[in-house]
């Protein structure tokens, strides 16, 4: 389990996190929402200490992450698997090199074995066969799921993921969310999920925190979305004319 | 406030190398890198090092030989002085200026792309410890490579001071010969090899520094790629110094 404390960040004189204090779960898709520039990928950059908070703590467990030294952060981070919003793939690497680098550097496998477990992680993105392709010749999905394979080659017990599926299709969307759920839920996984994507939400939305402004203005999980009458959530789940019919007419309103 | 951020600066900067200093997670990575990196400096570097060899000798041995006209000092002098300024001054830090220029910069792009990508933060992610797998193979590739860089600049020098004097007369074959053998100090051949060690480190550890915490975006890059060479430069000359001073 991962907790926030009272965590604060500021960048200069901008407040962007104004005291976040929440929980995350294992073997669950703990999302983050919240619209475009709420703070969504600093606070999961605070979760592991890309970026330092001004304020406030973050707990693994019992340790709180900002006290260790730097040995001990690697040490926590070799658990930790993530998903970048620009996926950061590595681009003068293949997609197999790319995937298999976590393993080249902290296992010692045998080159089959790193080629066994990079195909099975390729295969459960459904990229199989794009071992040999460059970052810069697959397109936006394949290199978001590509940084997912790389995100779980080490059976992460910590999994950030940031925008897993923007700009994919819906419906490669839904595939990747649920691939992610499967895994949390198989593996008993801690998953931090940043989206803004409402498909998302509805679909794996296990706990729920929006993000509005800095704060935490709604928690709840998929369930409680529709039956909320927070100003905020309508607002974003059901952002359009169409949605917020359908909403109407599934309440019987 | 200058006197501040140049502190800030050096302060980071041997942080930085402290944290570079670490057992590697794994050490045929790092081997592996090692490699690449002695390849692309060292290998990489050969023609342009060689051709700028050839002409320091040669024009040493040219404005040598016009100062001696009509003077008492014996011709073969001309293979001597081109000896001797080439291996204790010319070749370290001529050799490594042009390094600077084109390692440096080149490593600072490197490294600063991958900052700017948000490579290193993937890195870091995963465990690994960037400062060492990113700085320290490139510092060692450069330790080894740019003394054995030096040192056939030294040579090709010699090379080049003969070919410009000989072929058109202005000096015989034995003369230069018997200038480049007399009055021989191997203590400067030490010396070369202390200077291309020290322009070495300082030629890959500044850019790896200024790569390593550049922010924004392309001009940033570019920008650090030029306080790279720039920085460099400033240090390996003033190193020059101190190591004139110093062991001689
Ligand atoms: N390094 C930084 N320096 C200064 N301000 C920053 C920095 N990073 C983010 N911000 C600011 O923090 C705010 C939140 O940014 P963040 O990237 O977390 O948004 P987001 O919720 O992830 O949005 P999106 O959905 O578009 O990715 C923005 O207003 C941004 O300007
Ligand atoms: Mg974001």
């Amino acid at each position: 389990m991962i907790r926030t404390e009272n965590l604060i960040k500021a960048f200069g004189d901008t407040t962007v996190l104004k005291g976040i204090t929440t929980e995350f779960y294992p073997g669950k898709t703990n999302l983050i929402i919240g619209r475009s520039g709420a703070g969504k990928t600093v606070l999961l950059k605070l979760l592991v200490g890309l970026h330092k908070p001004t304020d406030g703590c973050v707990w693994y467990g019992d340790t709180d992450f900002f006290s260790l030294d730097k040995k001990a952060v690697r040490a926590i981070r070799m658990e930790v698997g993530m998903l970048f919003q620009a996926s950061a793939l590595f681009d003068s690497m293949t997609v197999e090199e790319n995937v298999r680098f976590p393993l080249d550097m902290f296992t010692n496998m045998t080159a089959k074995e790193k080629l066994m477990q990079v195909n099975s992680c390729l295969e459960r993105v459904s990229l199989e066969g794009a071992n040999k392709k460059y970052p810069s010749e697959t397109s936006g999905g394949m290199q978001k799921r590509v940084g997912i394979a790389r995100a779980i080659v080490l059976d992460p017990k910590y999994l950030f993921c940031d925008e897993p599926n923007s700009g994919l299709d819906p419906k490669t969307s839904i595939v990747i969310d649920e691939l992610i759920k499967d895994i949390t839920v198989e593996k008993n996984i801690t998953t931090v999920i940043n989206t803004h994507d409402m498909n998302s939400v509805m679909e794996v939305g296990d706990n729920i925190i929006l993000l509005y402004k800095g704060e935490i203005t709604w928690r709840g999980s998929k369930e409680d979305v529709l039956e909320s009458d927070n100003e905020y959530l309508q607002d974003f789940i059901f952002a359009s004319p169409f949605l917020q019919r359908l909403r109407a007419r599934a309440l019987g309103k | 406030m200058i006197i501040n951020r140049f502190l800030a600066h050096v302060g980071r900067y041997f942080q930085l190398l402290g944290t570079a200093i670490a057992r590697p997670e794994k050490a045929s990575m790092y081997y592996r890198e090692t490699m690449r990196q002695m390849n692309d400096i060292g290998v990489g570097s050969l023609v342009i090092v060689v051709l700028i060899a050839v002409f320091i000798g040669a024009v040493t041995a040219i404005q040598f030989a016009y100062q001696l006209q009509d003077s008492f000092v014996p011709r073969y002098y001309i293979g001597y002085i081109v000896r001797d300024t080439t291996i204790i001054e010319l070749a370290p830090t001529i050799t490594c200026l042009v390094l600077a220029g084109k390692v440096g910069s080149n490593l600072a792009a490197e490294i600063g792309g991958m900052r700017q990508k948000e490579h290193i933060d993937a890195m870091e992610i995963m465990g690994v410890n960037t400062a060492a797998y990113l700085i320290m193979p490139k510092i060692i590739g450069a330790l080894i490579m740019i003394p054995m860089l030096v040192a056939i600049a030294a040579f090709v020098s010699i090379l080049g001071g003969y070919l410009a004097t000989v072929p058109v007369g202005l000096i015989s074959h034995s003369e230069y010969e018997l200038g480049v053998r007399s009055y021989f100090i191997p203590y400067n051949i030490t010396l070369m090899f202390i200077k291309s060690f020290v322009f070495a480190f300082i030629l890959t550890s500044v850019p790896c520094y200024q790569g390593y915490y550049v922010k924004g975006g392309s001009i940033e890059l570019g920008r650090a790629s030029t306080n790279a060479v720039v920085f460099s430069d400033i240090l390996i000359l003033l190193f020059d110094y101190l190591i004139a001073v110093v062991f001689t």
